[in-house]
């Protein structure tokens, strides 16, 4: 991509040498840096998380044949796989690509000196700051076991800090909300000269997607989370049939959030992809358009399908009909993108390296997490699948073995722009290969016995089932295993990793054209942009 | 892969209702369907990943195409047409799941934290849903506390059962035999152990159960209770060895003197165990909390002194 900037001048000052001590990162206004205190924020929620699921799967090693000899109690076990759940999707999830690596990307990628609104990026870290303090204050004044759900009656009834908890997702919704208006604004806006839309990299198109999502589905999780403390607190009847309410309604409006939310999760993950395929293979996307616009896709049906939750919650059998029959509409722009990053690799000149790795497990965990979803947009076949470990084993598939996946893979592919600096080689593609096998010998039991019956959200179990949690619990320490080596060796390229050039994929869009890591303002002169993202050459010339 | 079989197979419990098979035949379906399309994807990435592996660092891609009309349209057609035609039959054996044939046999069934009751016809109450082979069933659930779900995975059936509404089920039992049943809608501490069974007996033997009341043949009264205290729920509350639950210990219950939250201290004989079981928020046993459903409707009296004999052998 032709810029203006000349990349062999001497290194200058990085955004991270620019100014010193710890004031300035905590009142900082740079996105460079607000990215990167995101980016440790997540990772630590993301440790924290996957000690929780470590510790959920401990206690399924075995079923309590007699009272006593269980690790934890069914109180505990409750609350331990509902933080999980919370962690997982309100702390690390959701703001994980787009706050972490989209606040660092984003401007860089349009040629932009910042965000539009550089005092509410920095609100929006702090409101999530809060966010996870109150919900750390809920788990340690007793913790909450309504699952990640708090379907009511039972979150209305039961005792312990609901309401703390329900009011620490209300804040969270809030940075999430802030963000996503500010990307949007920042798309539209502040696109250097040139950058078109057909130029506009995808991750770009899919963080844009998302932040239209972010935008107008989250408040609807606002208001049903303060209907719900409002019936905790003053007694209120909406959900409590009791006082007059419907129990099915929170359902209706929880889903009707989290449905979309779904693709809050993964949509920048797929945006991540596209990146990952093309520059790891020098090769031009496939299907530029149909990528672009699949996203869009995704965010307007998204909103119309958040009733394939509730096939067996007792509603009509033709309201059954449509949301299964919108469930595969909205399937089929998932399937495209996945073919297209196929044919991407198709002559292309493919690095086997971490990024790539981690894409190609991207590739594979995605696909099964997709076709097992045809189980459950079946009204037939989800009849018998609901609330059975399948679809435990499914949403992991797409929540781990895609964003999670996506998450890491992009972690790899930026991390010597973010720090200037490489890691090891070997250690990353073991690190990639050995996370591949936890996986799947952690989550593919989990289909089997699934669909045998085994019900989600039991901390006991029959004996027949013992196998299956016994390999599922392995596959957790391999897991384990493979993101303390990763800790390792990033820790070691931070402290002494090989300095990195600005460019080392040979990538085309725009964060690369500055050096690595970038000066405070990212580019010395706003670039003028005059070819697209994924221009790659091709062998022997054009 | 699931055949007409009665163990079951790799992915699938027994077949033991008679829409069993429709599901398990759309389950394969799909299932063959995955298996083809992701050897295809995998098969594809590994080939390319073999192929054009970089093997000098300076190599260029051989080819940039970046799109191409015919192959973009026939992997967007294709799959659609494919995910409509499993989405019809997915309906078509969903309207057979939901509805049930005129005259089935109608049992009410209610959930509460955590056990199953089943109410016949005639007005008697059962902990096991005991029905008749080859016979429509269908169940009317609700719920008397929080949302429960009900799921005989044998049958392929499941719905949630809720409170201050009515649900239904149906199925038609194969063959003789027992089911286990689950709870699948989260509901608490005694999520897991909301258990229940499904048995399933011949024509005449389920007519000959009809009429029977008491203890099943052969079983004194204890043992009898003793079943009842896992078959009714009490043990997800109460254990029988002295440990802590959620409600007090039934060891050593029969003839102490119980402290109650408010009032005088009442000794533990016949008639308290059964207002505890009938009335439990008469007399709350001091440090416990007031969450002992009431069992009013639920158990019949040969059950309360079934359970009340069980406790006496708890020394
Ligand atoms: C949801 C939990 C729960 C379930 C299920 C439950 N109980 Fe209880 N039970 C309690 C609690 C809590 C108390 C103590 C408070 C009270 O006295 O009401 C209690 C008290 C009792 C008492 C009085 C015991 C004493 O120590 O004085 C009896 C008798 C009793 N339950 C019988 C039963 C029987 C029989 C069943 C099953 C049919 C059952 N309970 C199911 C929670 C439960
Ligand atoms: C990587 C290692 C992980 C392991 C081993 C793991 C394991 C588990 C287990 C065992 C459960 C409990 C199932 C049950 O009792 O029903 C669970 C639930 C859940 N997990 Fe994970 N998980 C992991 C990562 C993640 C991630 C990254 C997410 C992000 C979205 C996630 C989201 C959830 C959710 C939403 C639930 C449901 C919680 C609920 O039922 O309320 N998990 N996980
Ligand atoms: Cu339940």
């Amino acid at each position: 991509m032709a810029t203006t900037e000349t990349l062999d001048h001497a290194q200058e000052v990085s955004y991270l040498g620019a100014k010193k001590g710890i004031m300035s990162w905590l009142v900082t206004i740079d996105h460079k840096r607000i990215g990167v205190m995101y980016l440790a924020s997540v990772l630590a929620t993301f440790a924290l998380g996957g000690i929780l699921a470590l510790l959920v799967r401990a206690e399924l090693w075995a079923p309590n044949l007699v009272a006593g000899d269980e690790l934890f109690s069914a109180d505990i076990y409750n609350r331990l796989f509902t933080l999980h759940g919370l962690v997982m999707v309100f702390l690390f999830i959701i703001p994980s690509v787009p706050a972490a690596f989209g606040n660092f990307v984003l401007p860089l990628m349009i040629g932009a000196k910042d965000v539009a609104f550089p005092r509410l990026n920095l609100a929006s870290y702090y409101v999530y700051v809060i966010g996870t303090v109150m919900a750390l204050y809920a788990t340690i004044a007793g913790g909450v076991d309504t699952g990640w759900t708090f379907y009511t009656p039972y979150s209305a009834s039961v005792s312990g800090p609901v309401v703390m908890m329900v009011m620490a997702a209300f804040v969270l919704g809030f940075s999430s909300i802030f963000t996503g208006l500010n990307f949007i604004v920042t798309i539209h806006k502040m696109r250097a000269p040139g950058m078109t839309w057909q130029r506009l990299p995808l991750f770009l198109w899919a963080i844009y997607a998302t932040s239209i999502i972010q935008v107008m589905a989250t408040p609807v999780l606002g208001i049903t989370l303060c209907l719900l403390a409002m019936e905790r607190a003053m007694g209120i009847g909406i959900f409590d049939p009791a006082l007059g309410g419907d129990p099915v309604l929170f359902q209706h409006f929880f889903w009707f959030y989290s449905h979309p939310a779904v693709y809050i999760m993964i949509l920048p993950g797929m945006g991540i992809m596209s990146e990952l395929v093309t520059v790891h293979a020098r090769k031009t996307i496939f299907g530029y358009r149909a990528i672009a616009l699949s996203s869009i896709a995704i965010a307007v049906i998204s909103f119309l399908v958040w009733g394939h939750h509730m096939f067996v919650s007792g509603q009509s059998v033709y309201a059954g009909m449509i949301f299964s029959f919108l469930t595969f509409l909205v399937a089929i722009p998932s399937a495209i993108k996945v073919l297209n990053w196929v044919a991407t690799l198709y002559g292309g000149s493919i690095q086997l390296n971490a990024p790539m790795l981690w894409a190609m497990s991207f590739l594979i965990l995605f696909t099964i997490g997709g076709l097992t979803g045809i189980f459950l947009g079946t009204l037939a076949t989800d009849v018998h699948l609901h609330d059975t470990y399948f679809v435990v084993a499914h949403f992991h598939y797409v929540m781990v073995g895609g964003t999670v996946v996506a998450f890491f893979g992009a972690l790899h592919h930026w991390w010597p722009k973010m720090f200037g600096r490489m890691y090891n080689e070997f250690w990353a593609n073991v690190s990639a290969v050995l996370f591949f096998i936890g996986f799947n010998v952690t989550f593919f039991p989990q289909f089997i016995m699934g669909s045998q019956g085994m019900p989600r959200r039991y901390y006991n179990y029959l004996e027949e089932f013992e196998i299956f949690h016994k390999i599922s619990t392995s596959g957790t320490w391999l897991i384990g295993l493979s993101f303390i080596i990763m800790v390792v060796y990033l820790v070691r390229s931070l402290t002494s990793g090989e300095k990195a050039s600005a460019n080392p994929w040979g990538a085309k869009s725009l964060e690369w054209a500055t050096q690595s890591p970038p000066i405070e303002h990212n580019f010395h002169e706003i670039p003028t942009v005059t070819e697209g993202p994924y221009d790659f050459p091709k062998a022997g010339g054009k | 892969m699931a055949s007409e079989t009665a163990q079951g197979s790799f992915w699938m419990p027994p077949e033991a209702s008679t829409f069993a098979g429709d599901v398990d035949a759309l389950f394969d379906f799909i299932y063959w369907l995955n298996v083809f399309f992701f050897v295809a994807i995998t098969g594809a990435i590994v080939y390319f990943a073999i192929k054009y592996r970089r093997k000098s660092d300076d190599q260029l891609a051989t080819s940039q195409v970046g799109h191409n009309t015919l192959i973009e349209a026939a992997w967007t057609f294709i799959p659609l047409l494919i995910v409509i035609a499993i989405f019809v039959w997915g309906f078509r054996v969903y309207l057979d799941q939901s509805v049930a044939p005129d005259g089935a046999y109608e049992v009410k069934v209610t959930a509460q934290a955590y056990a199953w009751s089943y109410t016949y016809p005639d007005g008697r109450v059962e902990q096991e849903l005991v029905v008749p082979e080859d016979t429509p069933v269908k169940l009317v659930m609700a719920s008397k506390d929080l949302l429960h779900s009900f799921f005989v995975p044998d049958f392929r059936v499941k719905s949630d059962v809720i409170p201050g509404r009515y649900t239904t089920v149906w199925f038609e039992a194969k063959d003789p035999g027992e089911h286990i049943v689950f709870c699948t809608e989260y509901c608490g501490s005694g999520h897991s152990a909301m258990m229940s069974k499904v048995v399933v007996k011949t024509v005449p033997e389920f007519e000959e159960w009809l009429k029977s009341s008491g203890p099943p043949d052969g079983m004194s009264l204890a043992d009898w209770g003793a079943q009842l205290y896992t078959g009714a729920g009490c043990a997800a509350c109460h254990s029988v060895d002295g440990s802590q639950r959620v409600g007090p210990s039934w060891k050593g219950v029969f003839g102490s003197e119980r402290k109650m939250a408010e009032g005088p201290a009442v000794k533990a004989d016949e008639n308290y165990l059964r207002e505890s079981i009938l009335q439990p928020l008469n007399k709350v046993v001091a440090g416990y909390p007031p969450s002992m459903p009431s069992y009013q409707g639920q158990l019949s009296d040969a059950k309360i002194d079934a359970l009340i004999e069980y406790m006496k052998t708890l020394k």
